[in-house]
This record gives structure tokens, C-alpha cells and sequence, in this order.
């Protein structure tokens, strides 16, 4: 899959400003006052502004408000739904925090199983693709949640839920990594059962239909980045989970935390690369790719 | 909406034969043209006379080699449009409401006033079968020529789509393949037509024809060849000297 950098953005912050807002939700830490003011800004600005990021992929932005119709069959619409809810009922939550010294608790709650249930219905968008066998394992949706769980207790300072979280979180990334391999083959989906040809015999795309390249290479067949992906996973997983355990271990410090978050940060974005970049469309076998 | 019907009245499809398909392209172009000067966004190219052209087709015909354990390779021209799936799950990924199925006779269709672009719906197709617009920002795909199959203003023979219409080798079949007694449904019980993909669950309308095997030649090559003058297989006079000669040559032969 091409890897948009749009996609990436959005659902790093996202995941991120959403797993925030599940803490300060839950009270997690209970802040008021210009405490609690910098603690919401930083987490809608993250939410907002990967929801934002999200509509410069799109080819007719100024329609996006027709996106909140479908929710009854699209996980798609189902996510604009559940973050618009999740905004609003933690904005009033954040009102009542931020000016009047209050923490109402039952809005918070409420509010953090919205920013929950957003991050579980982006995760929906990819895992319900059986076009796309990486993605389309029950582990994409605990892969999500974890994640931002684990980049919202980081960003709330609990220490030590965060590094429990990202012990966790890096264990279901390995866990990814090893299943989602298998995926294509297990899918039992190749360029025989594609074409319904090859029946005793080897079958190869001959040629193309097309001299140049088209909207359907370009999106689904990525092979750029590929040749990296060992690499990409080791750096990726240093970053996003063993450099913040280690500096979480250490006595705590500010700066220690600011620099646990931006290394997170990072690895996140380079494993969510990787999520795109690794994933083979099925489309890819009628041109003899991958 | 986005939620599929359960059953469709008709179930207009194409069924396309493998065996007489010649991959001359007719059924691209014819298409393309069609789409372009027709209903919808017209079908743009980008950079068409540059270094770099590509541009948006509903319908591609793709070549495929199958080598048996034993014998000659077999090529096989393989044209791919949308299948108008039953269980279509372009539909129900669309987050407006702007792809539907339609009840009357089971065309998957887009509404191109409410597409937003977002690309979820061709992630969701396994057959490629949809193309995002670059010019138009909106999705592109296979309507079946429903301004054509209806059209009264044409004369009755043109009312199938334009990629049936133009195909020279009659390897394109358009009909109702809910009746079992269509032409093309009888077609596809005759030939053993089969679908894309069955794993994938999305249960096409549109079928497909399977190549059928090739003539075997068993013994003689023809009733007349015994009367045709041997080939000999080691060479006489000049050519046999020479193959002589040369083979006497250090260095081996190739």
C-alpha cells in the first residue's frame, strides 16, 4: 500500500491525542485550572490536527461532513462519528476542568470510552480489508489500541502504567510482525485463484494492460520502502518502545519524559510507515507484484 | 445508502470468454470513449503525449501465461471490469452513501456528487476493478453502461455496453445471470464459467469462460506428411564438412 504521508500523520497524532484524552478522562492525572488548560491543548491539538491531516488525502474535502451519514456499514463513517463525540463530550469535560475547577467525572468517563472506541473504529478500517491480508487480523485493532493507550499514559506522566503499556504494546507489534508475514500466504489467495487459469500448470502475468503505470499501482503496489522493512522494524521498535522503557526507568525528570515522548513519537510514525508500506494488496497479483 | 440489498430483481452481468478473447484491446477503448463523452466525469489521462502517461479505465485487458508440466505455454488474454459483486464490499466501506447497489438490476453505481474521494472503496475491491479520477477527485468505475442498456434513443442493437458492442471476436456476453434460463446463464452451464477470487466471498455477478485445451497432435503431424521429403538431421556435403571441420576445432561446441 502507498504509503500517504496524510494516513501516517493522522493516525499517529490521533492514536496519540486520542489515548491522552482517555486518561485526562478518567482522571488520570485529575487536573484543573491552567494545569489541565496545556494538558487539553496538547491533546486536541494531536486529535484535531490528525483528523485534519486525514482530509488532505481526500479528493473532495468540502464533502466531508456527507462522511457522518453511513455509520450503519462503514467503519470509515462509524470513525467520524465516534471522534466528533468524543471531541465534543470531552470538550465540555474540559470546559468544566480548565474554568470552573471541576471534574465531572460521569462526562469524563464517557468521554474516554469515545476516545477509546474512535481509535478502535480507525483500527476497523484496516482490519476489515480482506484485500489486504496483513491488515485483516484481529491483531490490528489490539495493535491500535495498545499503542495509544500506551502513548496516552506517556503523555499523562503515569510512569508506571506507561511502561507496563509499552512493554505491552511493543509485544503485540513483534506479534504483528510475525503474523502479519504469514498473512498473504495464509490467505490462500493467488494469482490461480485471481485469474481462475493455471490449472496444471505454472501460471505468470504475461504483460501488462498498460505501457505506464496507473492509479491502482501507484496506490496498492509499494516496493520502494520494502527492501528496508528489517531495518525500518528495528529502528522503528527502539524507538516507539525500549528507548522510552529504559528513560522511564531512570529517575524522573522532564526532560527524560520530553525526550520518552518525542523517541515514541518517532518510532510510531516510522512502524505506521512500515504498516502501509508492508501491505500487499491482492490487486498486486494480477500484475505479477506484490 | 451503503447497506446492500438483499436481493436484486435482476442480476445484469458480463460474461467474458477466455477462449476467444484476441487482447486486442477494442472492448478498452470503446469503453474509455464512451465513459468519457458520456454519463459522469469524463475518464482523464495525465501527461498523455509526455514521458509519463497514465490515465483512468474502467476495464483492462491483462495477458497471462500458464506453462503446463508437459507441452507448449498457453497465453491467455485476460479483460477485468467490475464484477457488480452480489456481496459488493466497495459498497459497504463507502463512508457517504455515494456507492450503491441498485435493487432493479444489481449495478454497483457511484454518485459522483456525493464521493468524497477518500479511496476506501477500491482498497475494499480485491479485482482492482476502481480508479480514483485524478482530474475529477472522484471515484471511477464500471457502470455497465447504464446510459446505454436503457437507452431509447438508440437502436436496439447498441443497448449493451459499448465494451460488448465493439468486441470483434464475440468474447463479451452481456445479460441477466439471475435467469437461469438467459442466454448467459446457459452459457456459463455449457462452458463452466467461474468466478474471480471465490475466497474472497464477494460473490461476482460477472463470469468467466475457461480457455479450452489446446489440439493435441498425436502421431503424424499430417495424412500427408509421410509422402513429404525426410528432413535429415545430420547434415551432407559442404554443411557436413564444415560441421566436421569445425567440430574438430579446439574450444568445444555451443
Amino acid at each position: 500500500m502507498h504509503p500517504a504521508p496524510s494516513v501516517i500523520l493522522f493516525t499517529t497524532l490521533s492514536g496519540l491525542g486520542f489515548g491522552l484524552l482517555f486518561f485526562l478522562g478518567l482522571g488520570l492525572p485529575d487536573v484543573t485550572g491552567m494545569v489541565a488548560f496545556v494538558f487539553f491543548a496538547i491533546a486536541f491539538a494531536l486529535a484535531v490536527g490528525g483528523l485534519l491531516a486525514s482530509t488532505f488525502h481526500l479528493g473532495h474535502p468540502e464533502r466531508a461532513i456527507k462522511a457522518f451519514s453511513q455509520w450503519k456499514t462503514s467503519w470509515l463513517s462509524r470513525e467520524g462519528c465516534c471522534a466528533v463525540a468524543a471531541l465534543l463530550v470531552m470538550g465540555l469535560y474540559a470546559i468544566g476542568a480548565v474554568f470552573f475547577d471541576q471534574s465531572w467525572r460521569a462526562l469524563g468517563l464517557l468521554g474516554a470510552l469515545l476516545s477509546l472506541a474512535t481509535v478502535f473504529t480507525t483500527s476497523m478500517i484496516y482490519a476489515q480489508l480482506k484485500t489486504i491480508p496483513r491488515w485483516n487480523m484481529a491483531l490490528v485493532p489490539v495493535l491500535f489500541l495498545t499503542l495509544s493507550l500506551a502513548g496516552g499514559a506517556l503523555l499523562a506522566g503515569q510512569v508506571n502504567m506507561a511502561t507496563g503499556l509499552l512493554v505491552l504494546a511493543g509485544l503485540v507489534q513483534l506479534a504483528y510482525w510475525v503474523q502479519g508475514d504469514k498473512a498473504l500466504a495464509k490467505s490462500g489467495t493467488t494469482l490461480a485463484t485471481a485469474t481462475g487459469l493455471g490449472g496444471g500448470g505454472t501460471i505468470r502475468a504475461f504483460e501488462p494492460p498498460h505501457t505506464g503505470s496507473n492509479y491502482l499501482l501507484r496506490e496498492f503496489v509499494h516496493v520502494v520502502g520494502r527492501k528496508h522493512s528489517q531495518k525500518l522494524r528495528v529502528i522503528g521498535f527502539t524507538l516507539a518502545f525500549v528507548l522510552p522503557v529504559i528513560l522511564l526507568l531512570l529517575p524522573f525528570g522532564h526532560l527524560l519524559a520530553l525526550i520518552a515522548v518525542l523517541s515514541h513519537l518517532t518510532g510510531v510514525i516510522s512502524t505506521r510507515w512500515l504498516f502501509f508500506a508492508e501491505a500487499e494488496h491482492v490487486v498486486g497479483l494480477y500484475y505479477g507484484k506484490r | 445508502m451503503t447497506q446492500l440489498p438483499t436481493t436484486t430483481n435482476r442480476k445484469m452481468g458480463l460474461v467474458i470468454d477466455l477462449d476467444t478473447c484476441v487482447g486486442c484491446h477494442a472492448c478498452v477503448i470503446s469503453c474509455k470513449g464512451w465513459n468519457t463523452e458520456n454519463y459522469g466525469a469524463p475518464l482523464s489521462d495525465q501527461d498523455p503525449y509526455g514521458s509519463d502517461p497514465s490515465g483512468t479505465f474502467l476495464n483492462r485487458v491483462h495477458s497471462f501465461e500458464v506453462q503446463p508440466e508437459q507441452g507448449t505455454a498457453q497465453l491467455t488474454h485476460f479483460p477485468k471490469s467490475c464484477l457488480h459483486c452480489e456481496d459488493a464490499p466497495c459498497v459497504t466501506v463507502c463512508p457517504t452513501g455515494a456507492s450503491y447497489k441498485r435493487v432493479e438490476d444489481g449495478i454497483v453505481l457511484v454518485n459522483e456528487s456525493d464521493c468524497i474521494g477518500c479511496g476506501l472503496c477500491a482498497w475494499a475491491c480485491p479485482y482492482g476493478a476502481r480508479e480514483l479520477d485524478l482530474a475529477a477527485g472522484v471515484m471511477k468505475k464500471c457502470t455497465l453502461c447504464v446510459d446505454r442498456i436503457y437507452n431509447e434513443t438508440l437502436p436496439e442493437e447498441d443497448r449493451v455496453p459499448s465494451c460488448v458492442r465493439s468486441c470483434p471476436s464475440g468474447a463479451r456476453h452481456f445479460g441477466d445471470l439471475g435467469d437461469a434460463n438467459s442466454d448467459v446463464s446457459k452459457l456459463v452451464a455449457d462452458r463452466g464459467g467461474f468466478d474471480l477470487m471465490p475466497e474472497m466471498g464477494t460473490k461476482p455477478v460477472n463470469k468467466y469462460l475457461p480457455p479450452r485445451p489446446k489440439d493435441q497432435i498425436e502421431g503424424e503431424i499430417d495424412i500427408l506428411a509421410p509422402l513429404l521429403a525426410p528432413v535429415a538431421d545430420t547434415p551432407g556435403g559442404f554443411l557436413g564438412w564444415l560441421d566436421t571441420a569445425l567440430g574438430k576445432l579446439p574450444g568445444g561446441s555451443s
